[in-house]
């Protein structure tokens, strides 16, 4: 039977079927639906993870016992997991181990467009690269043969296109995997110096064992037609190399990317007129290739930048574009990302906004919104935990050289847990008064709504021990610890007053559900599930614009009536445009 | 070669939670039912914040990309009227253009930093040929607006001359059960609006 899978779905499937008996992983676009999907299979112990690195090393103490184990993460999570990825490159595996990392070229959803492939080479491990849905699910079963086989983990390199994309998978039955015993083995699990040197030597015979397999292997296989040009490639820029070329060139087609297969390559090489390496991001294949002496071209022609497609090969390779209706289009406004109506964020950001002589730093999540207009109630946003971290150092040397300025950082909850714990302990113990904003919207909201170690739930919808914030804040050593409701401006205000007064280290947890977040029986119970639509008196109003310095998308300004309206079909209730009005002019439907 | 379905191109334009994706959830699997190579793309994350989003959906005998170029969409169906603008540089030369007389303010308008462009329609009119229709609207009547996205649906199979494939089905598959009727009737509202 056939199905459309995405790609995410479709490694999913694969995990299944290859007997994987363990996964984990932290939310991340564009990898998140991987554990999502898995979770759906029961045979599989799934998990959210606090984060990355967390749960690669679940995985690998998984693999170590004997299980075929997964954990998957956006590309950047690779770098919070890179640790464990480096040791477990020299320890080796026990069960198969796979590592899927979901890069982001175009940064549709993330901070940097880092090419994870150079990780493979890094970190001296095997790499597996799929082209569509049906490779994702077939290369999973293969990447754990090849781990068990070559006693090392794989990296299943995907890219937001292949993860995005549906295409057509054959689905097939489970293979239950007997786990194989686990044997208490110092020499190869612990590493301690003098078992790191040795092993470091049995690494590189594994990768030259490993470099004979991947000239061998059909997962790295030529497509012949015209000989004179040939294209090497690999990922979902070969798919694209095919839209371009069709039958116009020869192809070789590279699923297995790490190591490469140097000779076979050379053969192909040497039978084509002309050789292009199409690849998306960095040059990882054509450096290789031209480290051996094969001559070849690549990025003198393509772009190391930005999310690769075929018109961007075609141009470059064949001149060839396509006529192109012309108008006009300067009329068009742009449509940029912001808070939904309703956001709980939206009340905190508005009053933070007002205040003057912060420097503010943010973190990773829907709240990066709060910086974007009008808002613009954030300084920077490099990575998950930094608020609070960065906020630490910038506000030591706002100290140490006089300048007058305090630092204000604001972290999700699940970003808390993810790394915003370890952060907050830096400004603790080494005492700086940054004043932390937790905004608890009880979920992972940016990826979709996935639970995490404060929302009371499992990856698999069982119930568990909900962590509390106030008392993992208060164990840390922060004594001035506010909860509010970020609905209500003047709790906000308050308590941003009582934090600015402080000259000590202070944390104020917003704690309302995201709107868009399916209400457990507890958010029911403690947030209500009543809404009251907000609408405005056309007479009380003045037009003086307050309300939409909130952004509300639920707000619409009339330029000829000078009024507000509120969009019903958007209204989320949350009363905070009411607040904002000076003349009493927004009240509640039906009041 | 001569039984080779051409490759045809659709790409649907929208505001983030207007429903896009359901639409080209239900087009893919119907489209793969009837037996084609079908490829599919969506965006996931911040763009979903109210946001522009497309997903696009490309079959035929062999699909290899799974996105469409500049210039190489059949069909543009937009969701929201200002999106018509944006995405229309993906539109062939010979293609065509089904838009919802429906505008969403984005950010610098509902700030009043810019206002909503006006003459859009008349713009794309002039350009390609278009079907405009009141989706919001006829969903609306037929008791749920949310439903509008089916009505596109619904305008999209008649402009790509796909209404024999087994639209009823690919719905039930991809909604949940009390609301299968809405959507089959706003598919059927949204096939007699268009022509």
């Amino acid at each position: 039977m056939k199905k459309l899978l995405t790609g995410n779905e479709a490694i999913a499937q694969g995990a299944y079927e290859a007997g994987v008996a363990f996964a984990a992983a932290y939310p991340g676009t564009p990898s998140t639906e991987i554990l999502e999907n898995i979770a759906l299979f029961k045979e599989i112990v799934a998990e959210w993870a606090p984060n990355e690195k967390v749960a690669l090393e679940s995985a690998i103490g998984a693999s170590v016992v004997g299980a075929r184990a997964l954990s998957a993460m956006k590309h950047v999570g690779v770098n919070v997991a890179a640790d464990p990825l480096f040791s477990v490159g020299y320890s080796g595996v026990n069960g198969g181990l796979v590592l899927v990392s979901a890069d982001d070229p175009g940064t549709h959803s993330s901070q940097d467009e880092q090419d994870n492939r150079y990780y493979a080479k890094f970190a001296k491990v095997a790499m597996l690269e799929p082209s569509n849905s049906q490779e994702c699910k077939d290369m999973v079963r293969t990447a754990m043969e090849i781990s068990e086989k070559y006693n090392t983990l794989v990296l299943l390199r995907m890219t937001t296109r292949i993860c995005h994309s549906k295409t057509l998978v054959e689905i097939g039955a489970r293979t239950e995997v007997e786990k194989r015993p686990y044997v208490k083995d110092v020499g190869k699990y612990s590493l301690v110096p003098h078992v790191a040197r040795k092993l470091h030597l049995v690494v590189e015979k594994k990768l030259k064992d490993l470099e004979e397999f991947s000239n061998e292997t059909e997962l790295n296989f030529v497509v012949w037609n015209s000989k004179k040009t040939g294209v090497v490639s690999s990922g979902i820029a070969y798919e694209y190399a095919k839209e371009v070329f069709g039958t116009q060139a020869s192809y070789f087609k590279l699923g297995f990317t790490h190591p490469l297969p140097i000779d076979k390559i050379r053969a192909f090489a040497q039978q084509v007129d002309t050789l292009y390496v199409v690849e998306e991001l960095e040059p990882y294949i054509e450096e290789q290739l031209k480290a051996a002496g094969i001559a070849c071209m690549g990025k003198e022609k393509i772009p190391n930048t930005g999310e690769l497609n075929p018109d961007i090969i075609a141009k470059a390779l064949l001149n060839k574009e396509r006529p192109l209706h012309e108008y006009d289009s300067s009329i068009l406004v742009n449509r940029p990302p912001t808070l939904c109506a309703g956001c709980p964020h939206r009340g905190f950001f508005y009053e933070l906004a007002k205040r003057k002589n912060l420097m503010i730093t943010g973190d990773i999540g829907c709240y990066g919104l709060g910086g974007t207009e009008p808002l613009n109630a954030q300084d920077t946003c490099i990575c998950m935990g930094a608020s609070i971290s960065m906020g630490h150092g910038a506000q030591q040397m706002f100290k140490k050289f006089g300048v007058n300025s305090r630092v204000v950082a604001t972290i999700g909850d699940s970003t808390f847990f993810h790394m915003g714990i370890n952060s907050l302990l830096d400004v603790v113990y080494n005492r700086s008064n940054v004043i932390t904003c937790i905004l608890d919207n009880r979920v992972t909201a940016m990826t979709g709504h996935q639970e995490h170690p404060g929302s009371g739930y499992t990856l698999q919808g069982m119930q568990t021990h909900e962590v509390d914030i106030t008392s993992v804040v208060k164990a840390i050593g922060i004594s001035n610890v506010r909860t509010v409701n970020p609905r209500n401006l003047k709790e906000v205000s308050d308590a941003l007053d009582w934090a600015l007064e402080l000259d000590e280290p202070s944390v104020i947890i917003t704690r309302w559900p995201c709107l868009l977040k399916k209400h457990s029986p507890a958010d029911i119970e403690e947030f209500g599930s009543y809404v009251k639509k907000c609408i405005v008196d056309k007479e009380k109003c003045i037009g003086c614009k307050m309300c939409l310095k909130t952004g509300c998308p639920a707000l619409r300004f009339s330029k000829e009536a000078k009024k507000v309206r509120i969009d019903v079909a958007q209204c989320a209730g949350c009363e905070v445009c009411m607040q904002a009005c000076p003349v009493q002019a927004i009240g509640r439907v039906g009041e | 070669m001569n039984n080779m379905i051409e490759v045809k191109n659709i790409l649907l334009a929208g505001v983030g939670g207007q429903g896009t994706i359901l639409v080209s959830k239900i087009l893919s699997d119907g489209l793969a039912g009837a037996g084609y190579d079908v490829k599919m793309s969506e965006v996931h994350g911040m763009a979903q914040r109210g946001g522009s989003v497309t997903t696009q959906v490309r079959y035929g005998t062999e699909v290899h990309s799974p996105i469409i170029g500049k210039g190489q969409a059949d069909i543009l169906v937009s969701f929201e009227t200002m999106e018509t603008l944006r995405w229309l540089e993906f539109l062939s030369l010979t293609g065509k253009v089904v838009v919802n007389d429906y505008q969403i303010p984005s950010v610098p308008i509902l700030i009043g930093k810019q206002d909503y462009p006006e003459g859009i329609l008349d713009i794309v009119r002039q350009k390609v040929s278009t079907t405009v229709i009141n989706a919001n609207e006829i969903a609306e009547k037929l008791g749920n607006e949310r439903a509008m996205n089916m009505v596109l649906l619904g305008a999209l199979v008649k402009g790509m001359k796909l209404t024999d494939i087994d639209w009823e089905y690919a719905i039930k598959k991809n909604v949940k059960a009390n609301s299968v009727d809405i959507n089959i009737m706003a598919l059927k509202a949204g096939m007699d609006a268009t022509e």
